[in-house]
């Protein structure tokens, strides 16, 4: 049923003590009388804790406090993403604010009977920095989280995304029913300006900017476009907003289509996501359902609605105008700018594009203003970035960090340093497009025009931590692989050039390469970068350029020594059986191809004419025996 | 010709397909860019877009056959080959191979009738060759719906396969 | 218009906002490479040759779609500028098939001019190639994607001038490929042979179909008596071949080459085009006194034909079932002529030199066999020829000019200008109006249905009756002439349509000129103008004054659409569907 701005007013009333719950930790004891309810269980529902079974320990929650009659004293809620997958599927129980991780279906019965309903936390299956330390009394301490600021995911793993009313009780909708009754269009436009903030899906351009360009643009249809066709390989942080924050997004673009004119929104979104968009649709359905989306909304006479459209597995399509292309019906190419897309976008109407991390920072902007968002992050950088943190860390997952945290915080405060006493060599960030920031430069303050600086960029967020069993002329290659697979074919630098520029490297990584390779190599980079028709292309061989910058003694040492320091790339290593060998044979029955001889007792020999390097009998010795060089 | 590769699995929609479809696509022509969402779609009615499929398209949406088929081979996640209910795959990474990966897969493709990359007839089993999946030391590999046979003799391969009989 | 002041190389232009930096440079004499670019067809920015540096960009820019702006300053050789499109080209050459010796297209590839103009090494880069084999299964055309450098010129041409779209980009990256649905082979879809596509090609990926082989395998049995004739628009594109310019007419040159090869007898479809008038004028006359099926539509352009079979089988009998020029060419000359000459129509071997890859697959299609045997054996295009007088070491432009032979040589004005758009209509109008009204018109030039616009109409007041006609050339012209025809839109008697656009001579069969030619120069007027110009010249003006006509009717066919012309000079259409 529609809604009015009072209705919507006093739905945030009523659940406003039990949502600060949630959110706050903190809590005191006094305020939980008040509250309805003697424990909320929050369960995260997103890809990574569903992967392994969470929806099943939710139902399992649900069907026991329904058993015991519980329905009014316990609540149990599915939540969005944590941005601690690796410790999924998670459990959060409230006031208590005690974080089980890793749990099983089979636990649910105990934690319960105990905590839920007589109290008494369960140790054993709390994540192990709560269990150990009792300083920490709620999520939100540990480490992980200390040096986190959420704006973006302010309200992923707290609400429940498929119920629109715990969205507007942590303010949901006040700064669209802001700009609807008290903010002119332009006004909006300005906010977003002043509050510097920048599109979070690579370029960096400011956001105000392109709102202005698309207000401008003359024409009486307009549309509003959401870019959520995260394809970076490691990267999921708008997954894990429209999964844990779908209406965060939702406002965000009717906010958008208010400023700029524009009465039609799009979301094209990756197919591969159906989590996400389930949750989106659930959302537009109970958004249009309270008259937060359609016509007349909140009865100001403005009219916005959304539609989702699907991507099909292009990574290309990320690219603006791809997206465009594809949503219009054709195959991902995208074309040439300008036009620019506030000019001529979609169906060749000035379109607004942002990506669903940017939108998800806007409701925030307009509520508190835009002092308050620009005074966090660096000169020309402002707010907070989320990155997927991944690789070789103690601790992985979705970090929302303000702009200018150093490298070395991510790395070694929030991440908990390089595990098995590994040294950090490099951090990759930026996916495809980006490039590795060796050690040497781990206090940089990280923001976009730094990251340009030193060879890399922001992208959409991935960020990947590599210790020295880390081969940096693979890693390259490894990115290069994907770019020539995602590579839409249009242009000739993209298509022939990355494809050329892929088989060098392989030469190279199979001791095939010569050090006037390294500098033709690195020519094709820099062509590919000023002739690509887009910023795939253009962007393609920075993981190369980067690497060669940083780390050419690894290229040499591949081309020169035919040697592979990181002892990764398979044609360059050569397997050893060392004296630690007792002779128990268990290497030569795993090799696959009978490389491996001796006798009982003796030790045995490796012919590394017949070894195919596939590291079998590595992994079965006992004794640590075989040594890859 | 690139690494389009088309099924040879016989067209076997049916009446009651054709028909959802139809309307599918009336209710979808006039909607600006139609044809994505039509393909979708269409995936979502028989598993898999074969010419006969994307001609019903073509001739609804009023859009050329080739531009459509343009469009499927350009994103990953169309489909022209259908997917068996069981899926078999099949590592031909050099330890397997050495250790027989080849008459494995050559016993398979007699059993099934299928050549690599096909799905059979009725729609049971679809067969694939991998690269190496990381498992050397159990070569040769093969995998069903993701579940791993490590050490496969090709005598071997009538036994597994009678396991996924329904 | 709002006017942009920019500077090219220093050089200061002023040109209409809207100008793209390759236009704008043009405008100031200073040439851009392109490879991609086809001007209103293909502006797609992919090929990377056109780049140039544009003070304050990020990248270089792609000129051919990079529009001027206030103040912008361009420089099109830098030293980077060039080692960029170097590389682009080497890029190419590395994933192309450098068959250059042996191909087709040496001598008028423009991957080969480029590649020696900006310096290229052929080996620079090395690596796996795309994929690919030769397409030989359609009767015009042939497609090796060995060669293709993926410009999509071709493409652009299918769609845009022809609303075929039976070829686009398949797959992606590195794999991407020019080619039809589900990889079937051009021959087996509705590919209508038109050639546009070959004409468009920077490259060798596509050629016709050579039956230069088959001609001189004719020549030189004994037991063949080979005649030739040469379609209204070969004389004024041939020329262009041998280094004459464009719309340059070489008849007599032209027929002394021929007999040179030779064939016994030079004849020129001039004299069909004719008898078509003739049989096809008689058949509107019919169809206007009795009621028949209005509008009716030419029938000469075979591509035309097999877009409406597999485009609009329900309207198949507004075409006309007079055969094309080419056909009934052949057929009279296995009738008629080897009656009159007493040679067995079995022994006759009939070629055709024709502008057209189209008239390839025409020749073999059914009810084309007059004589009980094929009316045409071997077509060849303009190319062709020009390639058959080079190979015969022919010195060409020495030739002194040469006239056709008599009978089936005779040709009218009103046959000549069916080489252009607008003339079958124009040819049709002077006689049917003198027949209508029983006495030659005064003016026989009808204006209105000149000209190179894809779709011209006009209303002729003939003995009493307004008679209401529309000229069509290309295909997606007549695409939308046909949805009009399906509504009932379209009140018209008569409608010409021909497949390429500006007519024949712009067929698929006539010479390639490159893209930068075709980008600048109004080459189709060129052509259709040495037409207009000859015919307006000529003192025989009219098909039904044709004296051939008048003794081939008298001692042969009897009168227009009678029982034996039926028989030899009609032919019929087959329903297909729109995909193959």
């Amino acid at each position: 049923m529609k809604k009015t701005i009072s209705d919507i007013n006093k739905i945030k009333e009523d659940l406003k003590l039990s949502m600060s719950i949630r959110k706050g930790a903190r809590v005191v004891n006094e305020t939980i009388g008040s509250e309805k309810f003697m424990r909320t269980v929050l369960i995260c529902g997103s890809t990574g804790c569903a992967s392994s079974h969470s929806v099943k320990i939710y139902e399992k929650f649900k069907q026991l406090v329904h058993d015991n009659k519980m329905d009014d004293q316990i609540n149990i809620v599915k939540t969005g993403c944590f941005g601690r997958c690796a410790s999924g599927p998670i459990v959060m129980v409230y006031p208590e604010g005690s974080f089980y991780s890793q749990i099983k279906p089979e636990y649910v019965e105990e934690i319960f009977n105990e905590h839920l309903v007589k109290g008494n936390r369960v140790d054993k299956y709390l994540h192990h920095e709560q269990r150990d330390n009792p300083e920490i009394k709620n999520l939100y301490d540990v480490s992980f989280y200390k040096k986190q600021k959420k704006i973006a995911l302010r309200n992923c793993g707290v609400i429940d995304p498929e119920n629109i009313d715990e969205y507007i009780a942590l303010d949901g909708y006040q700064a669209l029913i802001k700009c609807l009754t008290r903010l002119k269009p332009q006004e909006v436009i300005d906010i977003v300006k002043e509050s510097g903030l920048r599109g979070r899906g690579g370029g960096g351009f400011p956001t105000g900017n392109k709102w202005q360009f698309a207000k401008n643009a003359e024409g009486k249809i307009k549309y509003v476009c959401c870019n959520a066709d995260e394809g970076d390989p490691g990267a999921f942080m708008d997954r894990s907003i429209l999964e844990g924050d779908p209406n965060s997004v939702i406002e965000a673009m009717t906010i958008a289509g208010y400023a700029v004119g524009s009465n039609q929104g799009y979301v094209y979104i990756r197919a591969e996501y159906p989590v996400a968009i389930e949750r989106l649709q659930t959302a537009i359905s109970q958004a249009r359902d309270y008259g937060l989306l359609g016509s007349n909304i909140l009865g100001s006479g403005f009219d916005f609605d959304i539609d989702l459209r699907y991507g099909a597995g292009a990574f290309v399509c990320g690219e603006e105008t791809a997206l465009m292309t594809s949503i219009e019906g054709n195959r991902g190419e995208p074309r040439p700018r300008p036009p620019f897309p506030a000019i001529k976008g979609l169906f060749g109407k000035p379109t607004l594009l942002n990506n669903v991390e940017t939108y998800a920072n806007i409701p925030e902007i307009i509520n508190r203003g835009s002092e308050w968002f620009s005074k966090m992050g660096t000169e020309k950088s402002k707010g907070t970035k989320v990155f997927a943190l991944c690789g070789k860390t103690n601790d992985t997952g979705l970090v929302e960090i303000p702009m200018g945290t150093t490298l070395r915080e991510i790395v070694e405060e929030i991440g908990g340093g390089i595990p098995n006493g590994r040294k950090f060599k490099a951090a990759q960030t930026g996916g495809p497009s980006g490039g590795c920031i060796p050690a040497q430069l781990i206090d940089t303050p990280i923001d976009y025009d730094n990251l340009i600086q030193i060879g890399s960029m922001m992208g959409s967020g991935g960020l990947i931590v590599m210790d020295e069993d880390n081969c940096m002329v693979d890693i390259a290659k490894f990115f290069l692989e994907f770019t020539v697979e995602e590579s839409c074919g249009k242009c000739t630098p993209c298509r022939v050039g990355t494809k050329r520029l892929l088989e060098m490297l392989t030469k190279i990584t199979e001791g095939r390469g010569t050090l006037e390779d390294l500098d033709k190599m690195e020519e094709l980079c820099y062509y590919i970068k000023n002739n690509s028709l887009c910023g795939l292309g253009q962007t393609a061989p920075n993981p190369v350029i980067s690497t060669l910058r940083y780390f050419r003694s690894e290229y040499e040492a591949h081309v020169v020594d035919k040697k592979c320091p990181a002892g990764v790339c398979k044609k360059l290593v050569t397997y050893r059986i060392t004296d630690r060998c007792i002779g128990c044979s268990l290497c030569s029955r795993n090799c696959p191809v009978n490389a491996i001889t001796g006798k009982i007792k003796e030790k045995f020999t490796i012919d590394t004419s017949k070894c195919i390097k596939c590291g079998a009998c590595m992994s079965a010795c006992k004794f640590k025996a075989i040594v890859k060089e | 010709m690139g690494k389009i590769k088309l099924t040879s699995v016989d067209f076997a929609g049916t009446k009651e397909q054709e028909a959802e479809l139809r309307k599918m696509l009336k209710e979808l022509k006039g909607t600006e860019g139609a044809l994505m969402p039509a393909l979708q779609k269409a995936q979502g009615i028989y598993g898999y877009l074969p010419i006969e499929v994307q001609k019903i398209v073509s001739e609804e949406l009023g859009v050329p056959l080739e531009k459509i088929f343009g469009v499927v081979t350009f994103y990953t996640q169309f489909l022209l080959n259908p997917n068996g209910k069981y899926d078999i795959s099949v590592c031909l990474g050099t330890a397997c191979y050495v250790k027989g990966a080849g008459d494995v897969i050559e016993k398979i493709q007699n059993r099934l009738d299928i050549a690599p990359g096909d799905c059979t007839s009725d729609l049971k089993f679809s067969l694939n060759a991998t690269r190496c999946i990381g498992c050397c030391g159990l070569a040769p590999v093969m995998t069903i719906n993701g579940e791993v046979f490590g050490k496969v003799k090709a005598d071997e391969v009538d036994a597994i396969l009678d396991k996924f009989k329904d | 218009m709002k006017k942009i002041n920019l500077k090219i190389n220093g050089l200061s232009v002023t040109v209409p906002e809207g100008t793209t930096i390759l236009e704008a440079a043009n405008i100031a004499g200073i040439k851009i490479p392109t490879l991609c670019y086809l001007k209103d067809i293909n502006k797609i920015g992919a090929c990377r040759v056109c780049v140039v540096e544009v003070k304050g960009a990020r990248n270089l820019v792609a000129s051919c779609v990079y529009p001027v702006s206030e103040g912008m300053e361009v420089i099109t050789n830098s030293p980077k500028v060039l080692d960029s499109r170097k590389k682009t080209v080497e890029l190419l050459l590395s994933n192309h098939n450098q068959d250059c010796l042996s191909c087709v297209r040496n001598g008028s590839c423009e991957l080969n001019k480029l590649s020696y103009e900006l310096g290229c090494k052929s080996d620079s880069y090395d690596g796996v190639k795309t994929e690919s084999k030769v397409d030989n299964s359609s009767l015009s055309i042939v497609r090796d994607n060995s060669k293709c450098i993926l410009c999509r010129r071709c493409v652009a041409a299918c769609q845009a001038y022809q609303s075929v779209s039976v070829i686009g980009a398949n797959s992606k990256g590195f794999d991407t490929h020019i080619a039809c649905a589900f990889e079937q082979p051009l021959g087996e879809v509705s590919c209508v042979n038109c050639g546009q596509c070959i004409n468009v090609c920077p490259t060798g990926a596509l050629r016709e179909k050579d039956e230069i082989d088959e001609v001189l395998e004719a020549l030189n049995n004994p037991d063949k008596y080979v005649v030739v004739g040469t379609a209204p628009s070969i004389r004024v594109a041939l020329g262009e071949e041998f280094g004459y310019p464009i719309g340059k007419n070489v008849e007599g040159k032209m027929v002394a080459a021929l007999r040179k090869l030779g064939f016994k007898n030079v004849f020129d479809v001039d004299f069909a085009a004719d008898l078509t008038i003739m049989e096809e004028g008689y058949e509107f006359i019919d169809r206007v006194k009795n009621g028949g099926k209005l509008p009716m539509m030419t029938s000469c352009s075979p591509a035309w034909i097999k877009f409406m079979e597999h485009n609009y089988p329900e309207l198949l009998d507004h075409l006309s079932t007079a055969k094309s020029p080419q056909q009934m060419f052949g057929a009279c000359c296995k009738t008629y002529f080897a009656e009159k000459m007493g040679i067995d129509p079995k022994k006759m071997f009939v070629v055709s030199i024709m502008p057209c890859t189209a008239k390839k697959y025409e020749k073999d299609r059914p009810y084309q066999s007059a004589a009980g045997v094929k009316d045409i054996d071997a077509v060849l295009t303009t190319r062709e020829l020009a390639r058959l007088i080079k190979r015969c070491g022919i010195m060409f432009n020495n030739l002194k000019n040469e006239q056709f032979d008599a009978p089936l040589g005779i040709g009218s004005g009103a046959g000549l200008i069916f080489g252009a758009t607008g003339g079958v209509m124009e040819a049709a109008l002077r006689t049917v109006a003198s027949v209508l009204t029983g006495s030659d018109l005064n003016n026989i030039d009808f204006n209105e249905v000149r000209g190179n616009s894809s779709v011209k109409e006009a209303v002729y007041d003939i003995a009493g009756m307004k008679v209401k006609v529309a000229v069509v050339s290309s295909l997606s012209a007549a695409r939308d002439m046909m949805e009009k025809v399906k509504q009932g839109k379209a009140d018209y008697h008569f409608i010409e349509v021909m497949s390429c656009p500006g007519g024949c001579v712009n067929g698929g069969g006539q010479p390639i000129l490159d893209a930068h030619t075709r980008n600048t120069v109004d080459y189709k007027k060129l052509r259709a103008s040495a037409i207009y110009k000859t015919d307006k010249a000529m003192k025989l003006r009219m098909s039904h004054h044709n004296p051939a006509i008048r003794e081939i009717y008298d001692s042969y066919f009897e009168k227009p659409n009678s029982h034996k012309a039926h028989e030899a000079l009609h032919t019929k259409y087959v329903k297909r569907n729109s995909f193959n």
